[in-house]
């Protein structure tokens, strides 16, 4: 890696299309510079996990992603012995060989099944390794990651430990849903992503969908601005309104009235009872400008 | 660095740097109790050697990532490194009897300090403009400008006065704005930006003010109010939330003696292939998937009448943190009736929502308003009589006060008999229980325990006795 500062880190997220702020870029370079994993906290759909994704694409790094959920064990997350396989070299090898090969055989690296954790540390390559909604797991597994996140080792009884060969930046998202573990948080680095502002939002939009009127983006992000203000069960995210963005161009919007916002509002607002409020508080205002021209 | 423990006494500043002066910045947010580790702080120091100094964004956010580790953590941390780095320049600065008429006359491009007055108009639409487009820098050189303007020292030396009328005199004011001179009209300041510029001009103000005293305003703790969520009304919720983590822990660990075997169980294909290497692939011994620690399944009954209004904030929050700690949980709220409240803990996070929307939606309250705590129970068992088991924990918050209603103790023994254990918070001393119309002898015989519980003290030693193995009813 020779990104040799916080900006460089910055202009790197850019070119692969994602506008970190100040904060975000910091925490990248400290993690590169320091090797600690980070722990990106945030609503949903303010970029945490595109946040790995684009450190992949700017390192060059390959993602190797483990999606948690409720149940998640170490035989899916980290390694499994390939039993079929082992079973296999048993009967195979029955006839010759002693038992001391097989027995020394059967238990390497080759009747070793990777998962994401190992393949991270594992791989030749040096990688981006995403742990994507932490929070939804047990804190057992927590526990188990541990070991992973401070050392980058893993043990198998049978082998011993693994240390990563290369070292990987570790990205950890969490929705908030529960709180983290002490012991977990105290290893890594702390990010807490938000809604962006409507200056910088306005530049991630323009980003993805460049072909859209300047002025029909901004009066895109102020709506946007004004859904999230609403008390909503799922405000809009920002992949909602590059999404609503190119609903707009296809549409041929001119601006967003009072009309064209009933028509595609159900591209940045998905919860039955939401839309109701959404097109009563913001359709209405709307309406009260019936030529905006901004 | 290494050579100062971060543990160790602070009475001693230590010599002159930035290692002790972050130190004592970690000592101050422990005493706010934000939980700084050694590792943390290891962390601070490695990733500043990485950053710039002289940036402070970059300073702070450097030690932001490492050192607070949540959103109530960084909101502290914010608090106070604006107070402690601010102080502790100008405790150098008194120190070292550095002054700024010393260093910067004639320094300041705009000639703030000396002497012409500035035209009052032009500085308001330089402020306005800075508050516009948000430029912290500007806005401070501009709080100085102001300042000097209404010359340094003359104010009435009570800081948070002279700071509004400097505010007034310039005439900034949130909402909308007049239109200009040119009759074109200047979008809205809100309430935020003004703030914004009202923390400069203290800050400065303040710095004057050390300046001309050559002394530092004593420390103080943060105030309760300055911490506070600006969405929770309690104070004591993280004190409630890290009680209820703790009850977590010790009701699963509990939940796992009372399990019996149970006779059917699942043999785990895998391992069972897996064991049956060390027989040459003949399967000899099953293996059975493990059983996971069920997790314990609880109702909790909250009382939400007048009688225990002043209780209720609490116990909702007590709800509230139980909700963020358990997958199973179904929770009830009740007055006269009884109505299941689990949605609406499971899709707000936020205390103030949740709150408010009980009060709107819980349906509780039917005719007159009083607890009727006999058909609480009643209804209770038919609606939920089936899911009770072994397993389950029932938690009642409530005073069993039953406005000389008929009590049904009988149906809360059956309710009692069904569910693994059944514990009573009461919001009242012990001392008052059983005096008026409060029926708890009637209900404590068929609780597990029975706790008074109003502060997060007591919440603590109900978790405490919990875990101690109360004879549990079988």
């Amino acid at each position: 890696m020779a990104d040799g500062s916080v900006a460089e880190v910055k202009d790197a997220l850019a070119k692969v299309g994602y506008l970190a702020d100040e904060p975000a870029a910091l925490v990248s370079f400290l993690a590169q510079r320091l090797g600690k994993p980070i722990l990106v906290e945030g609503p949903a759909g303010v970029g945490k996990t595109e946040l790995a994704k684009a450190l992949s694409r700017s390192t060059g790094r390959e993602l190797v992603r483990l999606q948690c959920y409720e149940g998640l064990d170490e035989a899916k997350a980290m390694y499994e012995w390939n039993y079929r396989k082992q079973l296999l070299r048993i009967q195979a090898g029955g006839a010759q060989g002693g038992w001391d090969d097989v027995q020394e055989d059967i238990f390497g690296s080759d009747f070793l099944l990777t998962r994401p954790l190992m393949q991270a540390i594992s791989s030749p390559e040096p990688v981006v390794l995403l742990i994507d909604e932490i929070d939804k797991t047990d804190q057992e597994f927590e526990a188990m990651l541990l070991e992973l996140l401070s050392d980058f080792q893993i043990t198998i009884p049978e082998l011993g430990q693994i240390s990563a060969t290369t070292m990987p930046i570790v990205v950890l998202t969490s929705n908030d849903s529960r709180e983290l573990t002490e012991a977990l948080k105290r290893r890594c680095l702390y990010l807490w992503l938000d809604y962006p502002g409507v200056e910088r939002e306005m530049e991630i939009v323009r980003l993805h969908v460049p072909d859209l009127a300047e002025s029909v983006t901004r009066r895109l992000v102020e709506v946007i601005e004004m859904v999230r203000a609403l008390d909503l069960k799922k405000p809009p995210s920002i992949a909602e309104s590059i999404d609503w963005a190119r609903t707009l161009l296809l549409m041929g919007a001119e601006d967003i009235d009072r009309e064209t916002f009933t028509q595609s509002m159900s591209i940045i607002v998905k919860h039955r009872t939401d839309i109701a409020l959404v097109a009563e508080r913001v359709g209405m205002k709307l309406s009260e400008r019936p030529s905006p021209t901004s | 660095m290494s050579a100062v423990s971060p543990y160790g006494p602070q009475a001693d500043p230590g010599p002159p740097g930035l290692a002790a002066k972050l130190l004592g910045f970690c000592e101050e947010l422990r005493g706010e109790g934000v939980a700084v580790g050694t590792s943390e702080i290891l962390d601070a120091f490695a990733a500043l050697e990485q950053v710039g100094w002289t940036s402070q964004d970059d300073f702070r956010e450097a030690l932001a990532s490492t050192i607070a580790k949540s959103q109530d953590d960084r909101r502290v941390f914010e608090l106070l490194f604006d107070r402690y780095f601010f102080r502790a320049a100008e405790a150098e600065a008194v120190q070292r009897e550095v002054t700024e008429h010393g260093e910067a006359v004639g320094g300041d491009g705009e000639g703030g300090a000396s002497g012409e007055r500035l035209d009052l108009d032009e500085l308001r639409e330089q402020i306005r403009e800075a508050m516009l487009d948000g430029d912290q820098d500007r806005m401070r050189d501009l709080a100085r400008l102001a300042i000097a303007a209404f010359g340094r020292g003359e104010g009435s030396g009570v800081v948070g006065v002279d700071v509004q009328r400097i505010r007034r005199t310039l005439g900034l004011t949130a909402g909308n704005q007049a239109p200009g001179e040119d009759g074109q009209e200047r979008p809205p300041i809100d309430r935020a930006q003004l703030t914004g510029f009202e923390r400069h001009l203290r800050r400065e103000l303040e710095r004057d003010l050390i300046e001309r005293t050559s002394t530092l305003p004593p420390s103080r703790p943060l105030a309760e109010l300055d911490r506070a969520l600006p969405t929770s009304p309690t104070q004591d919720l993280a004190a409630v939330h890290r009680a209820v983590s703790q009850m977590k822990r010790r009701l699963a660990t509990l939940g796992q003696v009372q399990r019996g075997r149970s006779k059917s169980r699942v043999v785990d294909v895998r391992r069972t292939m897996r064991a049956s290497l060390e027989t040459g692939g003949v399967p000899l011994r099953l293996s059975y998937k493990p059983k996971r620690p069920r997790r314990p399944e609880i109702y909790v009954l909250c009382d939400v009448s007048t009688s225990v209004t002043s209780a209720s904030v609490f116990f909702l929050s007590v709800l509230h943190a139980l909700h963020d700690s358990f997958r199973k949980l179904r929770s009830f709220v009740f007055i006269e009736r009884i109505s299941e409240v689990t949605d609406v803990f499971e899709h707000e996070r936020d205390f103030a929502v949740v709150a408010q929307r009980i009060s709107s939606e819980g349906g509780v309250a039917d005719v007159s308003g009083y607890t009727d705590y006999g058909r609480v129970w009643m209804e209770f068992l038919t609606e939920i009589s089936d899911e009770l088991d072994p397993r389950s924990t029932v938690i009642v918050l409530g005073d069993a006060r039953t406005n000389g209603r008929q009590p049904h103790a009988e149906i809360f023994a059956q309710v009692s008999e069904r569910a693994g254990r059944l514990f009573w918070l009461n919001p009242e001393p012990k001392l008052y229980w059983n005096y008026g119309d409060s029926v708890m002898a009637a209900y404590e015989r068929y609780c597990d325990g029975a706790f008074e519980c109003w502060t997060t003290r007591h919440l603590e030693n109900f978790v405490n006795v919990v875990a101690g193995g109360v004879p549990v009813a079988e």
